[in-house]
């Protein structure tokens, strides 16, 4: 197992299609690292350099102690799983997760011990002797990586290996991802435009846009502390409502639906702002405090129910616990705790946070 | 499908079974001249039964020969036949394959030009330019040879464009993958393009087969001595200008035979081509 550096990468498609724009990210041995964004934004193109498939236009990448920029994919000691699984069609599923060993010269005895410890793991023995045409797609997807278990290497890396799969069968197989790094415990960085894949599986969350990094940290901290305007409304469905703002004393900023309290402590801002809240922040209040707020619409989720509604002029949703209480057309109250208020620069769009 | 009732479901039987009459009777025809005396077929009135000489004239015809002109058993013209087109086929296929897979999987300078050159040649067959390949042939000593009939007729801008096409739609995650499997570019040709153009290859081989097999300008030009002679050459040189000279029979019977291998390779490859197209699957 190896940690990942990288520094200062930059990728350059021909005809000047600037993919990745100067990306510095330290993946630490272990850890299992989700690079997130919307598609186009280069994630794709970031892990392609790691395994060697994309060169690399400027920057240093390292994966352990060794500087990989100039070394060919197969001596990386890394192993990818592709979104299209990539078997081999005419090989069987034994002969498709022996190959890489047996390029390798691994004696046969010692692939034929890892290839049926890997099926054992990913519960594929009953197929080993088929082909990749006669198996499902979550079968494909265990074969495709059982390949990369049994090559043991340094660097796991995943590109979007479950948006080929339904969505019930997604959340199978995320479990298992899991699970896998959980007990194999191998450096992985997994690429994917689901925020929910990315919240539930990673240690480490690289939010992306356009060719640049985001932010980094862990799926908690990018939630609550998000540090720019992207990443808050990237992070979190239904999305934050963003309404501008304008500071008129400490602690207390202008919206286009009144007044609300924030942590001034957190923040340091004045003059014209972007303000933030998260939908599930905000709350319907008794009585005469708080903001007024008519609900036109409201959708029913189970177990919270969703209110759109304008905010003054801006329209915003609110989630709120299901609850007998009728809310359509209903002029209620809302109320947002200080500490769920975020605030971003109008124009660069980054948290004013301290 | 169209579903049809009652009577007219019998149609496409009717219509399928007169084509193969069309097609089949010249054929019949033929296998029935092939097992009459010569003067029978020669006075005008064909038979439609076959005759009584079914074993004389196919062992004259296939260990004598005709006592015309060319006096070669044409066991010798099947084999030259045989030989021309199974390495016209496979040479075809393997140069094609091979500057297919330089073309769209390595990047190199001029590779586009170098497509495009192959791609041109399409308008150059033998015919066209005969009297310098000829040249350069007979210059190299390759008259009355196997190489001299065979590697003229090789460069095959129809296959490496075939080839290429089909290389297209192989994904390139399979080229990645093989990449990090540790596969250099000659064991990807081998372990991966090479198993997947199985049918391909089949399918080619039936088409360059009879297309060598046909050949007749190139070798009548090429070949001089009589033992390396083809069989589509050996039928023409049995038919004398005196028509009750020739031994039809004997030619009938050359046709008859000539027909049989291409037929094999058809069914052969076919079981072949069939059983690759339910195997593999990109
Ligand atoms: N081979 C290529 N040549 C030119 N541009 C490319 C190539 N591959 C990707 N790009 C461009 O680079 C950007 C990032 O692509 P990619 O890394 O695939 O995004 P993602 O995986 O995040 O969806 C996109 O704008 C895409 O059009
Ligand atoms: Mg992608």
């Amino acid at each position: 197992m190896a940690s990942v550096e990288l520094t200062n990468i930059k990728k350059v498609y021909p005809g000047n299609v600037e993919a990745v724009r100067d990306v510095s990210l330290t993946v630490p041995n272990g850890s299992f690292t989700v690079l997130l964004g919307p598609s186009g934004c280069g994630k794709s193109t970031l892990l392609r350099m790691i395994a060697g498939l994309e060169t690399i236009t400027s920057g240093t990448c390292k994966i352990g102690e060794r500087v990989v920029n100039e070394i060919e994919p197969a001596e990386r000691d890394i192993a990818m799983v592709f979104q299209n699984y990539a078997l081999y069609p005419h090989m069987s599923v034994y002969d498709n997760m022996a190959y890489g060993l047996k390029n390798r010269g691994t004696p046969k005895s010692e692939i034929e011990k890892r290839v049926r410890e890997a099926a054992a793991l990913l519960a594929i023995e009953d197929y080993l002797t088929r082909k990749p045409r006669a198996l499902s797609g979550g079968q494909r997807q265990r074969v495709a990586m059982g390949r990369a278990i049994v090559r043991e290497p340094q660097v796991f890396l995943f590109d979007e290996p479950l948006s080929n799969l339904d969505a019930k069968l997604r959340v199978t197989m995320r479990l298992e991802i899991k699970r896998l790094h959980n007990r194999l415990n191998a450096t992985s960085i997994f690429v994917t435009h689901d925020q929910v894949e990315a919240m539930t599986l990673a240690d480490q969350v690289v939010v992306m846009n356009a060719g640049k990094i985001e932010q980094i940290g862990a799926p908690g901290e990018v939630y609550k502390h998000p540090a720019s305007r992207f990443v808050a409304s990237f992070i979190g469905a239904p999305a934050m409502n963003l309404m501008p703002g304008r500071i008129a004393e400490a602690g207390s900023v202008e919206t286009p639906g009144g007044k609300l309290p924030f942590d001034a402590k957190r923040f340091s801002a004045s003059g014209e702002v972007e303000v933030g809240i998260r939908p599930e922040d905000i709350r319907t209040a008794d009585g005469a405090n708080g903001v007024p707020f008519k609900a036109e619409l409201v959708e029913e989720l189970g177990a919270t129910r969703l209110l759109h509604g304008n905010f003054g002029t801006t329209p915003i949703i609110v989630a709120i616990p299901a609850s007998g209480t009728q809310y359509e057309s209903k002029e209620v109250r809302l109320t947002v705790d200080p500490a769920a208020v975020h605030l971003f620069d109008r124009t660069t769009g980054r948290s004013l946070a301290r | 499908m169209v579903e049809h009732r009652g009577w007219s479901r019998y149609i496409p039987y009717l219509v399928l079974s007169l084509g193969v009459a069309i097609v089949a009777f010249p054929v019949y025809l033929c296998f029935v001249g092939s097992t009459h005396p010569q003067d029978v077929i020669a006075n005008g009135n064909m038979p439609i039964t076959p005759g009584p000489l079914f074993f004389e004239t196919y062992y004259k015809t296939l260990f004598v020969g005709s006592s015309g002109s060319t006096r070669e058993p044409v066991s010798t013209m099947l084999l030259n036949s045989f030989i021309m087109a199974s390495m016209i086929a496979i040479g075809k296929i393997a140069i094609s394959i091979i500057s297919a897979y330089s073309v769209v999987y390595f990047k190199f300078p001029f590779r586009m030009a170098a497509f495009w050159l192959i791609f041109v040649t399409l308008m150059l067959p033998v015919e066209v330019r005969i009297y310098p390949t000829y040249k350069i042939a007979s210059d190299l000593h390759l008259l009355d040879s196997y190489a001299g009939l065979t590697i003229p007729l090789i460069a095959s801008a129809t296959a490496t464009l075939f080839f290429r096409q089909f290389f297209l739609t192989i994904p390139d995650e399979l080229v990645e993958a093989s990449k990090l499997d540790g596969a250099g570019p000659l064991r990807f040709f081998w372990d991966t393009v090479l198993p997947l153009s199985r049918t391909n290859i089949a399918a080619l081989f039936v088409i360059l087969f009879i297309y060598g097999w046909n050949q007749y300008l190139w070798p009548i030009l090429i070949t001089t001595r009589d033992d390396m002679q083809t069989i589509v050459i050996g039928i023409k040189k049995m038919i004398v200008t005196a028509d009750a000279l020739t031994e039809w029979n004997v030619v009938l019977a050359t046709a008859m035979l000539a027909m049989l291998p291409p037929v094999m390779v058809v069914i052969l490859m076919q079981r072949w081509f069939v059983k690759g197209l339910v195997e593999t699957e990109k």
